[in-house]
């Protein structure tokens, strides 16, 4: 390769590109084995691939292969792009690459084995959280050296929010996984009690916060204005949901554990700062939104538009929901029910998956030397399936959890419960069923994608594009 | 009671709690006061098209800000959240549940009360006591005997004839209320052979097949290694003690030699747990009715 300083580094992120796919594949196909366990418990089978151990793969894989993935390949991206520069980090670039996928393998393989720390979103054990520090370090190294070589002055929204979501993820992993290891599967956590399930939480909480808002928010502010090929609606708007996000997401976590042993104060902080990120999260659907007025016409026949707007309206209705869902006596009812995982899904299928389905798509053609996807008409119908999948989904989940939290409160006048447990889950059933449906019809939107991406792939050529120089007026 | 090992962990909480909160508002003034140029760029672009738009903030967007602010800071004022602070109207979550609890124990407690003063037999055969057992046993005890109250391994058959603690009205009282540990030791020091030996007498108490020459020598084992003393000499138990009849037809882990062996060897442990202080008197009373009879058919 000739002229390294002239191009851009594609190659990883055509690698990641393409491992988004396929990961998204593998975590939602094992979405809906979980999903199809649910309704016919008869699935489960032996204790490799029983539920229990099943789960965290499905989240491990959805989150960190299919989202990281879909993180790393846009990231590095935009910021060549946008800092008008190559990558930098030499063989730290590689290694990010080949690092993250053994972390995603070796999660396949230790999960259904059982080999767990227990901790939800952080159940790998720690020689794999070892290496998850290591990549992501490396990941840090190689964004923030590029954004230190960028030729431009000012940096781009976008990547605001990539740093951010570098800096806080490495943060949460480093603290929320410190344990004491006892052998090379096992180790204990270094909390305990009430102070670890507020770790967890603080933990979960953020991992949704920056990893699964702000790094897509990033994606959002390269690729709708990008593809509407219009200017960011207002750069006011984003400093100010920018740091307004900042400030209050870390707050946030104690809302998962309402009416617990958590001391009230903690609990009331907790539920203030949910509220107060309404706003902020809308700051990003607004701006992404608006982006496109006096452009609406080309939502008809753009998909790709089609699946970055769609995308930020779940964005904006779950975090509605969010907020609401974080209020205690709202909390009541919802706690512990499958209203819980319906907002999960609609803020990771409407939001997280589709904005990523949407940037790959943009990606694709581009990374591989041709001017659009193989079939555009079958990016249109990916959207619909995908659209329709995730409806199925968040209504199935919405009627289930209110169900089952008004069974769960329902008192006889002697003041026995009305229900016993179990006639929840039975009547839960039919809505599982629905819900798995919708995995399904998500799933094959993924298929669709990867047979769109192998033909698009096909006769490709894989040349680095030419590093473009920086506006003349943009000194 | 503090949550705080000092009182400088209560001052950090205050102090960055509101500062955070106020960071959004001064924020939201700070931009709000820029000049904006509606429909114009802020002059910057990256990667030939991208641009920023110099439009304000939306209106109602930074009043729902605003809002969301001021509620914050008059729910901190009016419920604890402020590190020490207990909020103005004195509100925890520990009370909400006792006055919740107390209202609804005050609310149904006439119909228990009449309850209390009746004889547990006449209780048992109360229609309207026993759909009140009946939703007891399903939200509290079903989990181990199964909604059909036959049990399961491990986990004893409430509907036949056998007790392993007793089944007049007071020993089932005496059950759900104290609960009940249940101890068979671990017998490996006996050796692989006594305890074939001793699984096929056991076998041969209630007439299933075995092996005729070990279970006479597991006989004189019985009596040898000391199983007389809780199982009794003829085998059938005491309730005491909570020790099976061993020559009924009831298993409580399993009748296999296999299952035996396993039970001699490492023994078992079992526990019903104690149900006074959490349901109280007048519930239990309910429970040992129901449970009374479900025995009686």
């Amino acid at each position: 390769m000739s002229g390294t300083q002239t191009t851009y580094n594609d190659k990883v992120v055509r690698q990641f590109a393409v491992m988004t796919v396929i990961w998204g594949i593998v975590g939602m196909l094992v979405g809906v084995i979980i999903a199809a366990q649910l309704v016919w418990p008869e699935l489960n089978i032996g204790p490799w691939l029983t539920y229990g151990r099943l789960r965290p793969l499905h989240t491990n894989a959805v989150i960190f292969a299919f989202g990281g993935c879909a993180l790393f390949a846009t990231s590095y991206w935009c910021v060549q792009r946008t800092g008008h520069t190559r990558l930098w980090g030499g063989p730290l670039i590689p290694f990010t690459f080949w690092g993250w996928q053994i972390v995603i393998l070796l999660a396949a393989i230790t999960l259904p084995l059982g080999i767990t720390s227990g901790k939800e979103y952080a159940e790998l054990e720690w020689p794999i959280d070892i290496l998850i520090t290591l990549v992501w370090v490396s990941y840090g190294l190689v964004f923030f050296g590029t954004i230190a070589k960028r030729t431009v002055s000012h940096i781009y929204v976008a990547n605001w929010f990539f740093g951010s979501m570098i800096i806080a993820v490495a943060l949460l992993h480093l603290v929320n996984s410190a344990a004491v290891p006892v052998s090379l599967t096992r180790s204990f956590s270094v909390y305990s009690g009430v102070q670890d399930a507020m770790i967890q939480w603080w933990y979960g909480h953020n991992a949704v916060g920056f990893f699964l808002t702000a790094g897509f928010l990033g994606m959002m502010y390269y690729f709708v204005p990008k593809q509407a090929g219009r200017p960011v609606y207002s750069y006011r708007l984003s400093v100010v949901h920018f740091w307004a996000l900042i400030f209050t997401y870390m707050w946030a976590g104690p809302h998962h554990l309402h009416y617990t042993a958590l001391p009230d104060w903690t609990q009331s902080v907790g539920m203030v700062f949910s509220l107060i990120l309404l706003a902020p999260s809308w700051g990003g659907m607004i701006n992404g939104i608006m982006t496109l007025s006096g452009a609406w016409h080309k939502l008809r026949d753009d998909p790709i538009l089609k699946f970055l707007i769609t995308s930020l309206s779940f964005y904006g209705m779950s975090t509605f929901e969010g907020p609401m869902m974080s209020i205690k006596t709202v909390n009541a009812l919802s706690h512990y029910t499958d209203w819980t995982v319906g907002h999960v899904h609609s803020g990771a299928l409407g939001w997280v998956a589709m904005v990523s389905i949407g940037s790959i798509y943009y990606l694709l053609p581009k990374l591989f030397g041709k001017t659009e996807m193989y079939s555009t008409k079958l990016v249109t119908t990916h959207f619909w399936i995908a659209t329709i999948g995730t409806v199925l989904y968040i209504a199935s989940m919405w009627i289930a959890g209110v169900m089952q939290g008004l069974m769960w409160r329902a008192v006889n006048a002697d003041g026995t419960l009305a229900y016993a447990f179990v006639e929840g889950v039975k009547g839960s059933y039919p809505f599982w069923a629905i819900r798995w449906l919708g995995g399904v019809l998500f799933l094959s939107g993924m298929l669709l994608m990867a047979y769109n991406m192998f033909k698009t792939m096909a006769g490709g050529n894989t040349k680095d594009a030419p590093v473009i120089a920086p506006a003349a007026h943009h000194a | 009671m503090s949550d705080f090992v000092n009182d400088f962990w209560n001052l950090y909480v205050i102090v960055i709690v509101l500062a955070s909160i106020l960071a959004c508002a001064v924020l939201l003034i700070v931009q709000g006061k820029a000049t904006f140029t509606p429909g114009k760029t802020m002059g910057h672009v990256w990667d030939e098209t991208l641009e920023e738009y110099n439009n304000p903030m939306p209106k109602w967007w930074s009043w729902m800000f605003v809002i969301t602010v001021v509620f914050a800071l008059v729910y901190l004022a009016l419920y604890p959240g402020l590190g020490n602070f207990k909020g103005m109207l004195g509100w925890t979550s520990v009370g909400q549940h006792k006055v919740e609890v107390d209202t609804m124990d005050a609310k149904v407690k006439p119909l228990y009360d009449k309850y209390m003063a009746m004889d547990l037999k006449a209780v048992s055969a109360d229609k309207t006591a026993m759909e009140m057992g009946k939703r007891l046993y399903l939200t509290y005890c079903m989990q181990c005997h199964g909604a059909d109250a036959r049990g399961a391994k491990g986990f004893p058959n409430l509907t036949d004839a056998d007790w392993q603690w007793g089944g007049q009205p007071e020993q089932i009282v005496e059950t759900i209320t104290g609960g009940r540990m249940g101890v068979m030791p671990p017998h490996a020091q006996l050796g692989g052979e006594t305890i074939k030996d001793l699984a096929n007498y056991v076998r041969s108490l209630s007439g299933l097949p075995n092996d005729s020459v070990r279970a006479t020598k597991g006989q004189a084992a019985f009596t040898e290694a000391g199983c007389i003393g809780c199982h009794g000499a003829d085998g059938t138990g005491m309730q005491a003690l909570g020790a099976p009849n061993l020559t009924d037809k009831v298993w409580l882990y399993g009748s296999s030699e296999a299952v035996i062996t396993e039970t001699i060897t490492n023994g078992r442990q079992n526990k019903m747990p104690a149900w006074k202080d959490f349901l109280g008197e007048a519930k239990v009373r309910l429970l040992s009715a129901y449970v009374l009879s479900l025995g009686a058919k």
